[in-house]
Formats: C-alpha cells, sequence, structure tokens
C-alpha cells in the first residue's frame, strides 16, 4: 500500500449546533486520485474547508505526512502542501500566465525590479515539464475556461503543492478541455501527487479516480477501490436508496398539419445563428446537441431576446412574433432558464421571493389598484412553488446566496414556471446541481411536456439528453446540420460520434 | 458549486440555538444609522442642553436646514440603488435655482417653476443618454455635467445673485408656513413618502432594485434595466432642481452657489442610511434619517462653538466611522 499523505480522523463540525460533519474520517495515499462524493449538503465542501484550513472542526485531528498538524488558515494548510483549484476566480485576469503562476513570487532582477522575462521562462519549462501546451505570454483573460484551470493547476504546483483539490473541475469545460485535464492529472499521479477530485459526474469519477469516498448526512458511508464498484452502487451510497435512471415518458407524436407551438424560419443573429429554422410541438422536447461553441447558448439567447435576430422569422402558434427584447418573448410566453444561474439567473444579494417575483412584475401579473406589487400574492405565490419543487429552505425571506447549486437552480425554475410558459427554454439546466435535484428536474421537464408545454433544452451532457428528449437537433457553428428522431438513436456513443463529426 | 452545509439540515433546535441564531439573523449593520442618530441625539441633548439644542425652535431648524439635502437624498438613493451615481446634484440645484430667478423675473412665476423644473428635465435626460445608451461610467459623466452646469449657472449670472421678489414663489417654495407647519417641511415629506412608497411598493422600485444587484440577471428576467437606469438620472435631476428652486425660496435669489458641494452631504446620507455605494440595497427611510442626521450633526457642531474648519473635520470622521459600520461588505 502507498503511503499516506494526509489523514483526517474523527472530525466533527458544527454550525449553529447543528452537526455537518459527524466522526469523518478520510484518508488521502500519495499518488492517487481520490473522489470525494455526495450530495449538496452531504458535507464534501465542509471537510474541504478544514483541510484548507477556513474552518477549523469541534473534534478530531488531521496528520500531514504523518505528522498532526493544526490548519489555522488557508496558509498553514498551504504551507504543508494543500492546495485548491478554483475555476478561474483566483486568477488575475489582466495578467499573462506567467505572471499569474508567480504571483507574489516574481523573479527579480538586480535593481529589485521584476524580472518579467526570466519568469516567463520559468513558466515555458514548467509548463513543458507538465506536458501543457499554453503559451506562458498570454494574457489569462484569452483564454478559455480549460486553459485557466491548467494554469491554476500549475500555480499551485509551483508553489510545491502535494496535495491537490479540485471541485466540480469539468462543469464548464470541452470535451477535449476534459481530456486534456484529465491527462495532466494522470501524469501528476505518476509524480506522486496526490488529487481530492470532488465531482458529480459519474462517468468523469469512474475514468479517473483510484479510490471513492461517500459522504452523506456528514457521515462515512464508504471509502473502497473504484475497480470494485458499479456507477450503480455508487449513486446508491450517495442517495441512500435506489435511484431511477429513467425518466417516466409518454412517446410524444404529434399529427402531421399541426401547427407547431413555436416555429423559427431563417434566424440570424451575428456568428453564433445563422439561418436557423426549426419547429417544436406543443408537448415536445426538443434537445439541442452541440460541442462548445457551435452556438447552442447563442440559439438560446436570441431567442428569448438578449440578443434579439438581426433576421428571420418566429411563429408562436402560428401568429408572428417579433422578439425585441427579453419582454417581448415573456409576452409570446417563452421562458429561458440560463446557463449560469448566479450570474444570469439571479441576484444572489436578494431573497428568494424577491427573485421569484421579477418576472411577474414585469408582466404586471402582480398589480394591485394598477400602481402597487401585491406582495402577499407574491409571497404565497413563491411559498407554493417553493415546495412544489421541494426548495430546501426555511423562509422563502432567505437571500439566495446561502442556498446549495441545486436548490438555487430550483428557484430559477420556479420563477420562471410561474409565469406558466407555453414555450420553456433551458440551457444546462442541470449544471453543478446533485444527481437527487438533477433527477427532480429532468423529471419535472417530462411533466412540463406531458401537460403541453414545449421545451427546449440544451445540454453538454449526452446521456441526459438522450434520457429527455424526443427529437435532437445538432448545432455546428452556428447553423443545424442534423435532426434526429430520439428513437432513431441506439446509445450515448453514436451521438456521440455524429457530435464530434458534425 | 458552494454548499452551505449548515443550512441545509434544520433538525429541532435547542432555545439557545435559537437565541444565537437570532442574534446571527439580525443584521444590526442595517440599523446602524438609527443607532448612530439616537446615540448622537442622546449626548447633544445633554452636552449641549444650556446652549438650547433642545428648543423646538433649534430643532425645527434643523430641519429646514436639512430640507434640501433630505429631498435629494430621496432621489439620490435610487440611482445608488441601480448602482450608478450622480455628481451634479447639487450644481443642477444651483442652475436650476438660477434659471427659476431670472424666468421669474421676467415671465412670472409659473414660468419660473416650468423652467425651473424643465432645466432638471434637460439634465437628466443628457446624463441618462450618455451613460445609459453611450455607455460612459456615470461618474464622468456626472463629474463633467458638475462643471457644466455650475458655469452656465455662472455664465448666465455673471455670478451675481438675482433676487426673487414674488412673494407667492418664495411662500410656496420653502419661506412661507401653511399654520404651524413650514412648507418646506411639506416638500420634503410629499418627496420622502412618494420615494419610499415608489421604492417599496411599486414595479418600478422593484426593478432598480434588481437592476442594481445584478444587471445581468435583470436584463433576463425580462427587465429594461437601461430604460430603470435613465428613468432615476431624469428623476434625480429634476429632484435637483426642485432643491435648487427650494433653495431660491428659502434665500429669496437665485445664485449657482445654492447646493455647491450637496452632492457629498447627499451621497453621505444615502449611504449612512443603510443603501449600498455597490447597488441593490436601498431604503428611503433610512436615507432620510441619515440626512436629518448630519443636519443634527452640523447644528451641534456650530452650538459647540467649533470653527467652520473644525466642523468639517469632525463630521468627515464621523461619517466615515458610520460608513464604515454599514458599507463594509459581509465577507462570506
Amino acid at each position: 500500500m502507498r503511503p499516506i499523505v494526509a489523514a483526517m480522523r474523527g472530525i466533527v463540525k458544527e454550525f449553529n449546533h447543528i452537526r455537518v460533519l459527524d466522526q469523518v474520517h478520510f484518508e488521502l495515499q500519495q499518488g492517487e486520485i481520490h473522489a470525494l462524493l455526495g450530495e449538496n449538503g452531504a458535507g464534501k465542501s465542509t471537510l474541504m474547508k478544514i483541510l484548507r484550513g477556513v474552518y477549523y472542526p469541534e473534534e478530531g485531528e488531521i496528520l500531514i505526512g504523518g505528522k498532526p498538524v493544526r490548519l489555522r488558515s488557508a496558509q498553514d494548510a498551504r504551507a504543508n502542501g494543500v492546495a485548491m483549484v478554483f475555476q478561474e476566480f483566483s486568477l488575475v485576469p489582466s495578467l499573462t500566465v506567467a505572471q499569474n503562476i508567480f504571483l507574489t513570487r516574481e523573479s527579480r532582477s538586480r535593481l529589485g525590479l521584476i524580472d518579467d522575462r526570466r519568469d516567463k521562462k520559468r513558466a515555458t519549462a514548467l509548463l513543458r515539464e507538465m506536458g501543457v501546451e499554453l503559451d506562458p505570454g498570454l494574457r489569462v483573460e484569452q483564454l478559455s475556461t480549460g486553459y485557466r484551470q491548467l494554469t491554476e493547476i500549475v500555480a499551485a504546483l509551483s508553489q510545491d503543492a502535494q496535495i491537490l483539490i479540485l471541485d466540480e473541475p469539468t462543469a464548464s469545460l470541452t470535451h477535449t478541455e476534459t481530456m486534456a485535464l484529465f491527462s495532466l492529472l494522470r501524469r501528476l499521479r505518476e509524480r506522486g501527487i496526490s488529487i481530492i477530485y470532488i465531482s458529480h459526474r459519474m462517468e468523469e469519477v469512474f475514468q479517473i479516480a483510484d479510490r471513492v469516498t461517500v459522504l452523506r448526512d456528514g457521515k462515512n458511508i464508504i471509502t473502497e477501490d473504484i475497480q470494485n464498484l458499479t456507477i450503480q452502487q455508487v449513486i446508491e451510497y450517495i442517495l441512500g436508496r435506489k435511484a431511477n435512471d429513467e425518466v417516466p415518458r409518454s412517446a410524444f407524436q404529434h399529427e402531421p398539419g399541426y401547427v407547431p407551438l413555436l416555429e423559427v424560419v431563417r434566424m440570424n443573429c451575428g456568428r453564433g445563428v445563422r439561418d436557423v429554422s426549426f419547429r417544436l410541438y406543443s408537448g415536445e422536447v426538443l434537445g439541442i446537441a452541440g460541442l462548445m461553441g457551435s452556438g447552442r447558448t447563442e440559439l438560446a439567447q436570441t431567442l428569448f431576446g438578449i440578443t434579439p435576430p438581426q433576421s428571420g422569422e418566429i411563429y408562436v402558434r402560428g401568429k408572428r412574433v417579433v422578439i425585441a427584447s427579453p419582454e417581448d418573448s415573456m409576452r409570446a410566453r417563452m421562458a429561458f432558464i440560463p446557463e449560469d444561474r448566479r450570474q444570469q439567473g439571479l441576484i444572489t444579494m436578494h431573497t428568494i421571493k424577491d427573485n421569484f417575483e421579477l418576472p411577474l412584475v414585469v408582466l404586471g401579473r402582480l398589480a394591485k389598484r394598477k400602481i402597487w406589487v401585491d406582495d402577499r400574492r407574491s409571497a404565497s405565490l413563491a411559498e407554493t412553488y417553493v415546495q412544489q419543487l421541494k426548495v430546501r429552505t426555511d423562509s422563502i425571506y432567505k437571500e439566495v446566496r446561502l442556498l446549495s447549486g441545486g436548490n438555487q437552480q430550483k428557484i430559477v425554475i420556479a420563477k420562471w414556471l410561474s409565469t406558466d410558459p407555453d414555450i420553456l427554454i433551458m440551457d444546462e439546466p442541470t449544471a453543478g446541481v446533485d444527481i437527487g435535484t438533477k433527477t427532480e428536474i429532468l423529471e419535472c421537464v417530462r411533466q412540463l411536456a406531458n401537460k403541453g408545454k414545449g421545451v427546449l433544452i440544451i445540454s453538454s451532457e449526452l446521456q441526459e439528453l438522450l434520457a429527455v428528449s424526443d427529437r435532437i437537433i445538432i448545432l455546428k457553428e452556428g447553423s443545424i446540420v442534423q435532426e434526429m428522431q430520439r428513437s432513431d438513436i441506439q446509445s450515448e456513443q453514436q451521438l456521440h460520434h455524429i457530435l464530434q463529426g458534425a | 458549486m458552494i454548499e452551505k452545509t449548515s443550512s441545509d439540515n434544520h433538525p429541532p433546535v435547542s432555545i439557545s440555538a435559537a437565541f444565537t441564531h437570532f442574534f446571527r439573523r439580525f443584521y444590526w449593520r442595517d440599523y446602524v444609522v438609527y443607532m448612530t442618530f439616537v446615540v448622537i441625539f442622546a449626548i447633544f441633548a445633554v452636552a449641549l442642553y444650556p446652549s438650547g439644542f433642545l428648543n423646538p425652535n433649534n430643532l425645527l431648524n434643523i430641519l429646514r436646514q436639512t430640507a434640501t439635502i433630505s429631498v435629494m437624498a430621496v432621489a439620490m438613493t435610487f440611482v445608488l440603488a441601480a448602482a450608478e451615481i450622480d455628481l451634479s446634484v447639487g450644481a443642477v440645484a444651483g442652475l436650476a435655482s438660477v434659471v427659476t430667478a431670472m424666468s421669474i423675473a421676467r415671465y412670472g412665476i409659473v414660468a419660473g417653476v416650468v423652467a425651473g423644473l424643465t432645466t432638471g428635465l434637460l439634465v437628466g435626460l443628457i446624463n441618462g443618454f450618455l451613460a445609459t445608451r453611450i455607455g460612459i461610467p456615470s461618474f464622468l459623466v456626472t463629474l463633467g455635467m458638475q462643471g457644466i452646469a455650475t458655469g452656465t449657472a455662472m455664465w448666465v449670472t455673471q455670478t451675481a445673485p438675482i433676487p426673487i421678489a414674488n412673494q407667492m414663489y418664495t411662500y410656496i417654495f420653502g419661506s412661507g408656513n401653511v399654520g404651524p407647519i413650514p412648507t418646506l417641511f411639506i416638500w420634503t415629506l410629499a418627496v420622502f413618502l412618494t420615494g419610499h412608497l415608489c421604492l417599496k411598493a411599486t414595479p418600478f422600485g422593484r426593478q432598480v432594485l434588481a437592476t442594481g444587484g445584478n444587471e445581468t440577471a435583470a436584463r433576463y428576467s425580462g427587465i429594461n434595466t437601461k430604460k430603470i437606469k435613465y428613468i432615476t438620472f431624469v428623476v434625480m435631476s429634476m429632484i435637483a432642481a426642485l432643491a435648487g428652486m427650494l433653495y431660491a425660496g428659502r434665500l429669496h435669489s437665485g445664485r449657482f452657489q445654492w447646493g455647491q458641494g450637496d452632492e457629498l452631504s447627499v451621497i453621505a446620507a444615502v449611504v449612512l442610511g443603510g443603501t449600498s455605494l455597490f447597488g441593490g440595497k436601498g431604503s428611503v427611510i433610512g436615507t432620510i434619517i441619515g440626512a436629518i442626521l448630519i443636519g443634527l450633526i452640523n447644528n451641534g457642531l456650530i452650538l459647540m462653538g467649533l470653527e467652520a474648519s473644525q466642523q468639517m473635520i469632525v463630521r468627515g470622521a464621523i461619517i466615515i466611522f458610520a460608513v464604515a459600520l454599514t458599507g463594509r461588505k459581509a465577507q462570506s
């Protein structure tokens, strides 16, 4: 067995007398990729914050390299070789890759000035050593998310990090970028670096991890070599029950000649949307697939009026509508759940109720005696939707930033369902939410379709797209290149091949 | 991807836990302005009792002197809540006082009132256009407008005060009393109540807060954020013009110096009142208390016999202290 680089024993952590970690054990071997799994709220993040010195546990001990340590601050943790890779947040966009890697530890010339040229050479050497193809002279703002992340990892390793923590590292990466990340992680593993990998994406966990530890409700459930487990078993450990993978669905069929709910004819907008035409029928879930940059998000944003179409026609129930603003689309009974809930979906500093009511306020549906907002009605509607969607919160007057990712996403969904849309556009609705919530969201999509709504769903998780769609259109460089019935696609592999070849 | 584990599970809690929970929930920062107000008032009431601080006439005077600041601060609450800023308000007040005075002298009271408000309207349209349609940061637009407005007022009057002889005007705009109540109070109260209800209970208020809280998310919710911001600029300038007209009425003249430097007191009052400089959060009640607090401090310092220079130092220190308590962003 490989030596243990870090051990957390009997960790107990409480917040407001609520025990969020209860006698948790966690061991990390040298040169392993250890997946830490669990639903939102299971205690993964808290455990990692303890390892990073952000929180201090009530009970328990931490050993690093066999020696007990006290981690009182992030600096302590870093001094002990623990580094967390954040998604792009800790880089300075206007500085170069090299400048970011050596930030605060820059080389000095004889005059005491920063020697950028030497740092660039050091960075080049470091990047080559890690097998990352990246020009250290580029500014970080010029990089895609994937490369920003690689930069972060390199920066952490340049500070002699022995233990790397990655939280949902692939959430906004393309397939190629993910593969690049994985090959870097494997190389690091060979060099004896230990990696803690947090993710909700089981396929990826099974591709990359050596061992898994599952937490549920702040307790250890299992730690095991991944070879001895199946995806199904892991999901059961996470949920504490059997998961029903299949989303209940009734096969969709529309009669020929039936007026489509939404018809888009030769719609154009910039470089992202080119001559797009399609139809969406009542009761149908239309999946939109495409690689990153294929114009999926742009299509949704154009349709919703965020970037209004420059040409083309849009018909709702056979009637021509002109979309010049989001309000226009809302009046045409469309709703849009954007991909980035924190930036686009929610005002995180405001309460659940304040967020929930916005579309209704814009549509003037909460008016009381013409000029006032009917707060009582707004609150009772918010309550209803919070219960219906099983949002875990103690009050609708709680600030949204205090909710977990899955619950935040439910608030975005609630706020749009309240407008009773006919056409629902969803961009990556399950990104970064836990398995339980994901299933709930997908079931909700099917229910809406069964009620006669039309749903346009964008997802980079093909399995999800296949689970929920009746029909799939494939985008490339802003244009539709193929359209397929769900029944004509046999497997995820097949769809994957079509996408890569498209 | 940040989980708040603590808030997801809510098993029954003990009484002591509920107690700490309550104090965690009690956002005392939101009430700093009220506490500061009470503390300062109490200190002055005791220390300055012999100087007649509590004398009704003195208290009335405080309110009268802060009326113009209060009125502008109500509108500024909307501007800051929408995550914008307007530095031109003091200068616009001065310009409007001059325009009103000149128009009254030539064409009478109605023309004077219309001309004063139109001045505000025009400035607001220009500020709003440059800030929302052209996309120049409002800080720069309104800083430039400050110079333009003051310069114009100085130019058209050759820096001389323009007297106002129309008694009806001065009665309505700040010098008169309705029964025992000064008309200045009626104006302040009217603007305050309208502003408070507008921010608290109308769709417009909600949209201002949403726009300031996260403009992208507001736009994705269907709000025409540019229009909302545009309106706040126009209303701000018109209210600044009204404040200028109140100066003119109270002081029986129009002069470019009326209102000069008020923007700082106005913004300080708003921020003291708990409105975020970064937008998304605002309270008109807090603003009014903040404005009166500033008047209170001014008055107290005068009664203490401090020189103008010393007053400025103490006032600056108090404002920094109070804003430091309210304005610090919560660390997550």
